[in-house]
């Protein structure tokens, strides 16, 4: 169903994180970026889609001065890298605690805000205008009690539906909201004590990677478990949905990526998932995996201590 | 990231140490006399109260740098030296093992285990010296009421902290690569079957259910490895059967040569690029260290005796020239200790071989960090 295609070498080699992969398609330029986290750096690669430039930039986490007490979590750039429009820190308590304080987790939600989780369950709103760089932090969401693993936004293009932001934390809890000036909580889906590292929203679906190797899907708004799947043998790092063909990517430490296809009808509440295609990364424990376009064509992947991005198309 | 990486770093890094040291005294024919001191004190002086307490505190994981001069010290709190070239390929061996624990481990929890195994076995090395064993034991009480506590997703952060740390280094080792643990390009063996972790079912089934939560389908899947259920889970208490293997002793007293170590050609060694901005405070992290070990039992060079990690002395000596090329390689920070005060303490001189390279410096750190530090040492 699919093959391996060239891959994209990268300066550094991903780090062992959850979801460790981003893809970006700018269709008008005809390229696709792509970033990888290592340690405290962002490499990115420009592709072109004639496969003949690369263009690599690396982005730094700009250190705090640590004689004040904050601690940067967040950086904002251009798509491309080249100017930063934003940054924000948090005020770390006068005494260390054990808790350390990083940001996980970010999403950009209906209408125009970027969410970025924070270690302490907290979820930070901003506020990003069309035009100009007047960023601001809208609001501040403090309904999670652990940290914040993944987010992610209802990525149907459909605007019926109710909920458009799904969190997840360490404790494998989800919480589903509605974006707005004030954001809603809709529903709250416990987990079973197991992180949820990774969820998608689609279709008012939240299909969700835990540490245990399933992926649930759950009717986001009431918290109904449609489908359960016994996935993966290790922890699963990556769940990434094509909107346009309901497949569903997922990838594991176990080395292998999974590609599953959905049929979601919301009017009849009717869920059926059917298992496609498995691909082994030999020796590899997966960190990233993603799809490069809306109808599934081509993935990406990225693995632990691994210095290239692997391609996948359709065969 | 983790802020509680550091006391299992030392006691899997030190247990590593410990199980090399002994095959080393073993294969040297060492007096048991001799081999037990040195056990006893190193033992004694890592699971110390003070060191361990220090350990304990919350605080990130600093550089390769910092671990390997606190590691070389926990070495020479015994009669045994090791010249610089041998400590290089001990801390590589040490490095590697670990990093292959904490890559295989089923589950993040089972870094415990593989710590309790490590710690098991050190008691084993000390069982005769009932104050030693006692250390261990506190030392073991501890770690278990600090991490008991944790949820799976807080020790997976700390399993990633230590990916983290060790990202990057692919040194061959013999008894590994014979093993077939890891591959001749440096990389570890991932296998696709095998007992599945703890708490997860072994992959291949879809379910579907209504709304009412029946479920009204089910389909299997080809798996692509073949797994099977989890074995039983071992103790995490003070004693018991840790079941997992990760962790226990590899190394024969027969195989001197399993601890031969190579880069593989294409693999450069770890760097980093940009100056540590962190240094004050992995400076400050070191003198406290280091404070904290006891001193009483340093004797003069002459009257220790020496370990080689290589062959021959002559291949040692050759590892050693090649060594001192790529320490250069390590950005640190420059300390500009006083003339008069650098001889009259050890940290001073320790303080002194962080040298930063000259490229890398956008701004010369003033005088004020070395004098911090000896004001440190002086309260001390």
């Amino acid at each position: 169903m699919y093959h391996k295609e060239k891959s994209i070498q990268i300066k550094n080699s991903a780090s062992a994180l959850y979801n460790n992969l981003s893809v970006l398609r700018i269709a008008p330029r005809r390229l696709t970026h792509f970033t990888v986290v290592h340690a405290n750096m962002v490499n990115m690669v420009s592709a072109s889609w004639d496969g003949l430039n690369y263009t690599h930039r690396q982005l730094q986490s700009k250190e705090p001065n640590v004689a004040t007490s904050t601690s940067l979590i967040m950086q904002m750039y251009e798509s491309d890298g080249s100017i930063m429009v934003y940054w924000h820190a948090l005020d770390t308590p006068e005494t260390p605690t054990a808790q350390a304080v990083f940001a996980r987790g970010i999403a950009a939600v209906y209408e125009n805000y970027i969410c970025v989780g924070v270690s302490s369950g907290a979820i930070l709103v901003f506020d990003v205008p069309s035009k100009g760089s007047n960023i601001t932090l809208s609001e501040v969401l403090e309904e999670h009690k652990e940290s914040i693993t993944d987010m992610a936004s209802e990525c149907s293009g459909s605007q019926e539906c109710i909920a458009n932001l799904v969190t997840a934390d360490d404790g494998g809890n989800l919480c589903v909201w509605k974006s707005g000036e004030e954001f809603q909580l809709l529903n709250k889906i416990p987990g079973f004590d197991m992180s949820c590292s990774s969820v998608k929203l689609w279709k008012g679906t939240a299909v969700a990677g835990y540490g245990t190797g399933q992926i649930r899907l759950y009717e986001a708004v009431t918290g109904i478990l449609h489908a359960e799947i016994n996935a993966h043998a290790r922890w699963i790092y990556s769940v990434d949905i094509a909107p346009f063909s309901g497949l569903l990517l997922s990838a594991a430490e176990d080395s292998l990526v999974r590609v599953w296809h959905m049929t979601i009808t919301p009017e009849t509440n009717s869920v059926e998932v059917a298992h496609l295609h498995n691909e082994c990364v030999t020796d590899t424990q997966i960190c990233g995996a993603r799809f490069c376009d809306g109808d599934g064509y081509a993935f990406a992947v990225t693995g632990y201590d691994l210095s290239e991005i692997i391609r996948y198309i359709q065969s | 990231m983790s802020m509680r990486t550091l006391p299992l770093v030392f006691i899997n890094l030190g247990g590593e140490m410990l199980y090399i040291l002994d095959q080393r005294l073993r294969a040297h024919n060492t007096s048991e006399d001799n081999s037990e001191k040195v056990m006893n004190d190193i033992v004694g002086t890592m699971f110390s109260k003070a060191f361990m307490d220090e350990l304990l505190k919350p605080q990130q994981l600093y550089s390769h740098r910092t671990m390997k001069t606190v590691l070389t010290r926990l070495a020479h709190a015994s009669i045994m030296r090791l010249n610089p070239a041998s400590m290089d390929r001990l801390y590589e061996l040490m490095v590697m093992a670990f990093k292959n624990q904490v890559f295989l481990c089923l589950r993040p929890k089972d870094l415990l285990l593989i710590s309790y195994n490590h710690m098991d076995t050190i008691r084993e090395f000390v069982k005769d010296t009932p104050m030693a064993v006692n250390q261990v034991d506190e030392t073991h009480r501890k770690i278990i009421e600090a991490y008991s506590s944790l949820s799976e997703g807080e020790l997976q952060l700390l399993r990633q902290t230590l990916l983290t740390f060790f990202q990057d280094m692919h040194v061959r080792v013999s008894l590994f690569l014979k093993d077939q643990i890891q591959n001749p390009n440096g990389r570890f063996a991932l296998t696709t079957s095998g007992p599945v972790p703890h708490g997860t079912d072994v992959p291949g089934l879809i379910r579907i259910f209504d709304c009412r939560g029946r479920e009204v389908r089910r389909r299997e899947f080809p798996s692509g490895g073949s797994y099977t259920s989890s074995i039983r889970e071992g103790s995490f208490e003070l004693h018991g059967n840790r079941v997992i293997r990760l962790g226990m002793n590899m190394y024969t007293v027969d195989h001197p040569e399993e601890t031969h170590t190579s880069r593989a050609p294409s693999v450069k060694v770890i760097t980093y690029g940009s100056p540590n901005p962190l240094a004050k405070e992995e400076l400050n992290l070191l003198a406290r260290l280091m404070g904290s070990m006891k001193t009483e039992n340093k004797p003069k060079d002459e009257s220790g005796f020496r370990i080689n990690l290589f062959n021959t002395d002559k291949e040692e000596a050759e590892a050693g020239a090649s060594a001192s090329a790529e320490e250069s390689l390590y950005g640190v920070i420059n300390i500009q200790a006083m003339q008069d005060e650098q001889a009259a303490s050890e940290l001073a001189r320790i303080a002194g071989q962080f040298e930063e390279e000259e490229e890398e410096k956008p701004e010369k750190p003033s005088n004020n960090k070395g004098e911090e530090l000896l004001a440190m040492m002086d309260d001390l």
